[in-house]
């Protein structure tokens, strides 16, 4: 909304906005770009071009063909959605069941919450978690990335934040007509909060599907790791992937397989994206910025 | 909120212990996930933070290895590279908080400007996309974009340029590392500001306007101080936060440019703890950061209090 006054924006101001705006998405569009034209280059369209390709003129699903097609990469990428959806799913469970109980003054709902902000303040450090993940047993396990991402605090935030908002009226008429706790939650206040669970999810979403230190860490076996792992190695790293890792023949060129991986560990974030998207802004203010 | 707070729950916060559990034995069940959660996964290793002062033999474990004291810390002080992955850490975080932290304040005033909306969702909808992305993704995809094979070495090469070692000099890897956070962040921390921007009265413009403020005096009268809350806040997460420049960032880049510019206070514990076994004077580096970035926090906000700013912890309270 723009103030009243209007003034006539002045050329000189419109064509420095433009430069700089403009700058910036282009420096964000244009790696995310070559990287996904390359993955679907032809050996040729590489050859060509010299390693990279800008549009690919002969487009193939070849790379992609080879990834999907069982061996290390195709196990990383089921791991990778294991460990995305199942968190997601204990995560928002275990985050909004603590975020309503704590949402109303009620029987220690004041300890419980000074207990989640003070996860705010201080990290328990590298050394001690790894230390406690190994007694629970979980090292080499995927509950390893799963159970320590389980309550974010700022997400908790969000939610709680959003759940006292809630006018008091409501649950009150809906607790004299015999609903009880578990009732409300479920039918009035997450149906009136799917947005801003949407968004909570998305975090929870993104922040498992990127988990890579969490699987450096506590995974040693090959056969689990997460596609972030994968695209450190094989890509960033710069060791290439064998045949019989990837379980076909004959390779595709290594720089389009290699952008491929790129792209895998980007397209679930470009396609949840843009539906949730217009909900950021409420979600990530409601948590930070009140009144 | 107050709202909220007028139901028989307060109405009736008198009662004995016995008749509200009966009343609110459901809202604890609800928190009981959560508490065990925060239980084994914070609580817990926080207290096992007392390795630190151990000589600790995973073999033993905590309650068999033997006590040493502060000696893990006295063997920090003599350990030249616990100093430099300081050093490092320090210079990395000022680098970061003088260059990055005025960029999404620039953007957002920018984008505050803009007259077409259509143009500012663009916008907006590009510059949020990278926060989305992980640092090995990030740094990949400046490997593929600056690195000695990558895409503007190789256009620099066709033109029979020098290629320029972008990702592997580590004089100029404070600069890199700055320019991939605010590649991956700038976008995201904007939305902030924009937020705080929306909240400000039109009509102080309108009346400063009439008043014959030019634009830059309303930037400066008007715009700026309207922010300056957010701007405090933001800026004493980030003190408090001084110590944690970036973990997975330095790790993915360790190797390329070496530990002389890459190591931090993080990887330090990681590589002495984890990868080097030497898991008392790691977790004390870590007990160590982990204190004083708690101290920074406080102290910056207890400064922002000084100074008239609400800061964080008043603005919790008050929830």
């Amino acid at each position: 909304m723009r103030p009243v006054w209007k003034e006539n924006p002045s050329p000189g101001y419109q064509a420095i906005k433009a430069v700089v705006l403009g700058g910036f998405a282009l420096v964000i569009v244009i790696p995310i770009l070559v990287v996904v034209s390359t993955s679907l280059a032809s050996d040729r369209d590489i050859i060509d071009a010299g390693g990279y390709v800008l549009w690919p003129s002969h487009p193939t699903l070849k790379a992609y063909q080879t990834l999907f097609s069982g061996g290390l990469m195709g196990r990383a990428i089921l791991v990778s959605v294991f460990v995305t959806v199942v968190g997601t799913a204990i995560a928002l469970a275990v985050t909004i069941a603590l975020a309503y109980a704590t949402s109303r003054p009620v029987l220690f709902g004041r300890p419980v919450l000074l207990m989640v902000l003070f996860t705010l303040l201080f990290a328990p450090g590298i050394i001690p978690m790894f230390l406690v993940v190994k007694q629970f047993g979980l090292l080499d396990s995927l509950w390893s990335l799963i159970l320590p991402g389980a309550l974010g605090a700022f997400n908790f935030v969000v939610l709680r934040t959003f759940f006292m908002n809630v006018p008091g009226e409501l649950l009150e008429s809906a607790r004299i007509d015999g609903a009880s706790d578990f009732t409300i939650l479920r039918q009035i206040i997450m149906p009136l909060s799917k947005a801003v669970i949407a968004v909570v999810g998305l975090f929870y979403a993104v922040g498992f599907w990127n988990a890579f230190f969490n699987a450096l860490l506590y995974l040693n076996d090959t056969s689990k790791w997460p596609v972030q792992v994968i695209l450190r190695t094989y890509v960033l790293q710069g060791k290439s992937l064998s045949a019989d890792q990837l379980g076909v023949e004959p390779l595709p060129q290594p720089q389009s397989l290699q952008m491929a991986v790129v792209v895998v560990a980007l397209v679930p974030i470009a396609l949840v994206y843009p539906f949730l998207q217009r909900h950021f802004t409420k979600g990530v203010i409601t948590g930070a910025v009140k009144g | 909120m107050l709202k909220a707070n007028s139901t028989k729950r307060q109405v009736s916060s008198g009662l004995p212990l016995k008749a509200k559990w009966r009343r609110d034995w459901q809202m604890v069940l609800l928190m009981i996930p959560g508490v065990l959660f925060l239980l084994a996964f914070f609580y817990l290793p926080v207290l096992g933070n007392v390795v630190a002062f151990q000589d600790f033999q995973p073999y033993l474990g905590i309650m068999h290895s033997e006590w040493n004291g502060l000696q893990n810390f006295v063997n920090l002080y003599g350990n030249p590279d616990f100093w430099d992955a300081l050093r490092n850490t320090l210079l990395l975080a000022g680098v970061q908080l003088l260059l990055f932290f005025p960029v999404p304040i620039g953007l957002a005033l920018i984008v505050d400007s803009l007259v077409s909306n259509r143009i500012r969702r663009w916008f907006q909808t590009i510059a949020y996309l990278p926060h989305f992305l992980s640092w090995v993704l990030v740094v990949t995809l400046f490997q593929q974009s600056l690195g000695g094979a990558g895409f503007v070495n190789n256009l620099l090469r066709q033109a029979g340029l020098d290629p320029i070692p972008f990702m592997t000099n580590p004089d100029t890897f404070p600069l890199l590392v700055v320019a991939q956070l605010i590649w991956k962040d700038a976008g995201w921390a904007m939305i902030i500001f924009l937020a705080a921007l929306t909240t400000v009265d039109v009509s102080l413009y309108e009346a400063a306007a009439a008043d014959g403020a030019g634009r830059w005096r309303r930037l400066w009268h008007i715009t700026l101080p309207s922010l300056r809350t957010v701007i405090v806040l933001l800026l004493i997460l980030r003190i408090g936060d001084i110590l944690s420049v970036g973990f997975e960032q330095f790790i993915l880049q360790r190797d390329s440019v070496g530990p002389g510019a890459a190591e931090v206070l993080d990887t330090f514990t990681y590589y002495a703890g984890v990868v080097g076994g030497d898991w008392s004077s790691g977790a004390a580096a870590g007990l160590a950061k982990g204190v004083v970035g708690a101290l920074l926090l406080w102290g910056a906000n207890a400064l922002a209090h000084r100074l008239g700013e609400p800061g964080i912890f008043q603005k919790r309270g008050a929830s």
